[in-house]
Order: C-alpha cells, then structure tokens, then sequence
C-alpha cells in the first residue's frame, strides 16, 4: 500500500480506548464501527483492508488528465467529449462510481467554469479520484457561489474581467469535470506527446480553480 | 430540511483552506473511515439518499466540526442503529444500485426556458439548495431521469424524473452586490420546477 502519511500519522491507528467524559474521535469511531461489523461476522478485516488499498492506490485524477489531454490534441474527440461524455467514459474502462452521467464544460478566454456541491461534497471520482479536504470545507462550498471572481482570486487563479464566470453546482448526481485550456507555454501541442500533455492537465484545474500547466 | 450541511451563499467561513495540489487523505483512519461506512450502508441496506439524510441530522456544531470522513463514520453509525440488523434481524435486501432512471414521460421543461424554484421546504432531505427557492433561472441543460432523492431517502419510493441545470444570474441570488459577469447553475429536480 502506497505509505502516503509518512512515519508520523500513527496517532490514528494506535487509539484504541475512549478517554471518559470525552467524546471519542474520528479514529476511535472508526475502529469501534469497524470491530462490530467483524464480530457481528458482517465484514472481514481484509475486505476493509482492501477496499483501503483500492481508495488509496487506484483511485486519482489520471483519466481526467488524460482525456483533457486527448481533447487538446484532437477536436472531434473535445467535441465528443463536450456533447457526450457519457459516450467517451463508457470507451474508457473506468467505474461509473459516483459518476453516472458526467459533463464535461470548456474553459474559453470568454468563459471560466468551476465545480463545487454545496450541499456535501459530490465529487467526479471516477475521473479525478477522491476530492482534496479544501473542496470540502465550509468557506468552499459557502462562497464558490456567492463569490467566485474573489475566492478564484484568493486562490491565486484572476479571472480577467469581462470574462464570464459558470459555477456548477452539483446538487443532483450529475458530475462536472472542466475541460482547461492549454496553458500558454505549451507551443505546439502536436510536439507533444498525450502522456506529457497529461503531465500539464493537474487535478485543480479540472476543477476550475487553477489554470492547467501549474502542478 | 434547512440543515447546517446547506452551505450555499453563507458567509462567516473566511478563506479557503487551499493548497495546490493537495492530497485527498490527512490521516490513517480517513480511508478507512470511508471503508467501513460504505460495508455499514451494505449491511444496513441503505441507499446513498438516506446517508446524505443520515449525515444531515448530525447536529449543526458537530457538523461542522468532524470533518468529512467524520460525518460519514457518524452517519454510518446511525444507518445501522436504525437498521433492524444489530438486534439480529436479517440482512436486508440490497437496494437497486445507481440513480439514473429510465423516465418514459418527456421532460416537462426544455432548454431555454424560465423557471422558477418551488417554495419548498421540505422537513427530510431534499437537494433543492435553499439559496436558489423561489428564484427563476433559465434551463440550459436537460439532464437524464434521476431517482429523486427527497422520497429515496425515506424508502418512500424512486419517483424517478428529470433533472434540469438551471442557470441563475449572480445578481437573481446575491442582489445589487452581486459580482458582475456570473452565474450558478443548479442541477434540479422536475418537482422543485414551475413554469415561470
């Protein structure tokens, strides 16, 4: 399994006991939910300990760099992908976890588009994998939508003005993912091979808070 | 229900915890957390309607302080209290997977045209963002038939039907303040939709 916490972050795995009169944390909740499902004969530890390993090593944004990257390269696939992602999706061999009918919107000097939920956290997992604790938190999902030109500020991502803002909301189980522009560094995409293109296509800009080329 | 977790256009929360780039998981027990609630909701044979329902009716200041992958681990504990399961009932039968739906009747709006947000206000779970009730927005995307989750989530059946991405000028939801050259779009319901 991928170590991705490094030798500090025992903390978790080493609580066992609730300390009395304090509610217990997240871990210890975790282990206590976990140890009933084994007694109870319901789950192994094993499955548990491989469905970890699959959140932890499968899961990430590398189908969605790729089919940004293939959608610069060639415009029958972006044009595909703009009116029939579902289509693209279905070619790939990717999970439709948490992604039954995906949306794929352009990023355009006229128009910048960026992704939240405001309502949990919904998420297109099967092509950007699990969402970074940011997307998640509060002052996210309360202002993306109250106020995108600062907080895309904030961020380190000025949108020119004049160029028209579309926040996504997805409050249903429709998934948005943002097709970004080619940064402008780039030259000639064709010089260019889809795996180094993929290398400029960063999880963030997909979902519209940094522009692609900046990982 | 006009819940804590209904986070659209509050304001109070400051910046941004952003980091670029940042990894999805912090700590040991996230990942496994989120393992151990997807084998709770197996068990307890719940749908993910009802988990969102679950994860909502965690109180408001414990909502916002556990974390994520806190509120799954809370709410994976209530869908199993609730189920008959832990007091040695049956394992329930697993419930139809996915939320897309086949949907025979057309949709009742098209793109296009302007609609305004029923003023509901639903008591269980609803995915009608409040900061959007009774405003009219334009539908620029007819989606697929969805099961709709404000009946799902109470095993009250699928209902399924359309959902519509409705687009909202900033300025129709944040007043004379509102940025300039911005609009949301909301993806609802048919049932939260009246002609406008």
């Amino acid at each position: 399994m991928t170590d991705v916490f490094g030798a500090g972050a025992t903390e978790a795995s080493a609580a066992t006991g609730v300390t009395p009169g304090r509610p217990p944390t997240n871990a210890q909740r975790t282990e206590a939910l976990e140890s009933l499902l084994v007694e109870r004969g319901y789950v192994t530890t094993a499955e548990i300990d491989r469905l970890v390993e699959h959140f932890l090593d499968d899961l990430g944004p590398m189908v969605g760099s790729r089919i940004v990257a293939q959608a610069w390269l060639d415009p029958a696939y972006k044009q595909r992908l703009l009116t029939d992602a579902d289509a693209v999706l279905a070619e790939l061999d990717v999970g439709s976890t948490q992604t039954e009918h995906l949306v794929v919107v352009e990023n355009t000097p006229e128009v910048h588009n960026v992704v939240v939920c405001t309502l949990c956290s919904c998420y297109p997992w099967s092509v950007l994998g699990l969402p970074p604790a940011w997307y998640k938190d509060p002052a996210y999902r309360s202002r993306i939508v109250r106020e995108p030109r600062a907080v895309l500020a904030e961020m380190g991502t000025e949108v020119d003005e004049g160029t028209e803002i579309r926040v996504w909301d997805s409050s249903a189980e429709v998934r948005y993912l943002v097709l970004p522009m080619p940064p402008d560094d780039v030259g000639e995409l064709h010089d260019r091979t889809i795996d180094e293109l993929a290398q400029l296509v960063g999880r963030d800009a997909m979902i519209g808070v940094a522009p692609a080329g900046t990982r | 229900m006009d819940g804590i977790h209904d986070l659209g256009g509050r304001q109070g929360f400051g910046r941004v915890p952003y980091e670029p780039d940042q990894e999805p998981w912090h700590e040991t027990w996230e990942p496994r957390a989120m393992a151990v609630t997807l084998a709770a909701t197996r068990v307890a044979g719940t749908n993910v309607d009802q988990m969102r329902y679950a994860i909502e009716r965690i109180p408001p200041a414990e909502y916002l302080t556990a974390g994520y992958y806190g509120r799954w681990i809370r709410a994976a504990r209530t869908l199993l209290e609730e189920s008959e399961v832990l007091e040695g009932g049956e394992l329930p039968a697993a419930q139809p997977t996915g939320a897309l739906r086949a949907v025979d009747r057309p949709p009742r709006f098209s793109t296009g045209e302007m609609v305004r947000v029923r003023d509901l206000h639903t008591a269980g779970h609803t995915r009608l963002p409040g900061y959007c009730r009774g405003r009219v927005g334009r539908v620029v995307l007819v989606h697929p038939g969805f099961v709709f989750p404000d009946t799902n989530s109470q095993r009250a059946g699928e209902r399924p039907q359309h959902v519509y991405a409705v687009r909202f000028e900033a300025a129709t939801l944040w007043g004379e303040g509102a940025e300039s050259d911005a609009a949301v779009h909301v993806d609802l319901f048919e049932d939260y939709l009246e002609a406008a």
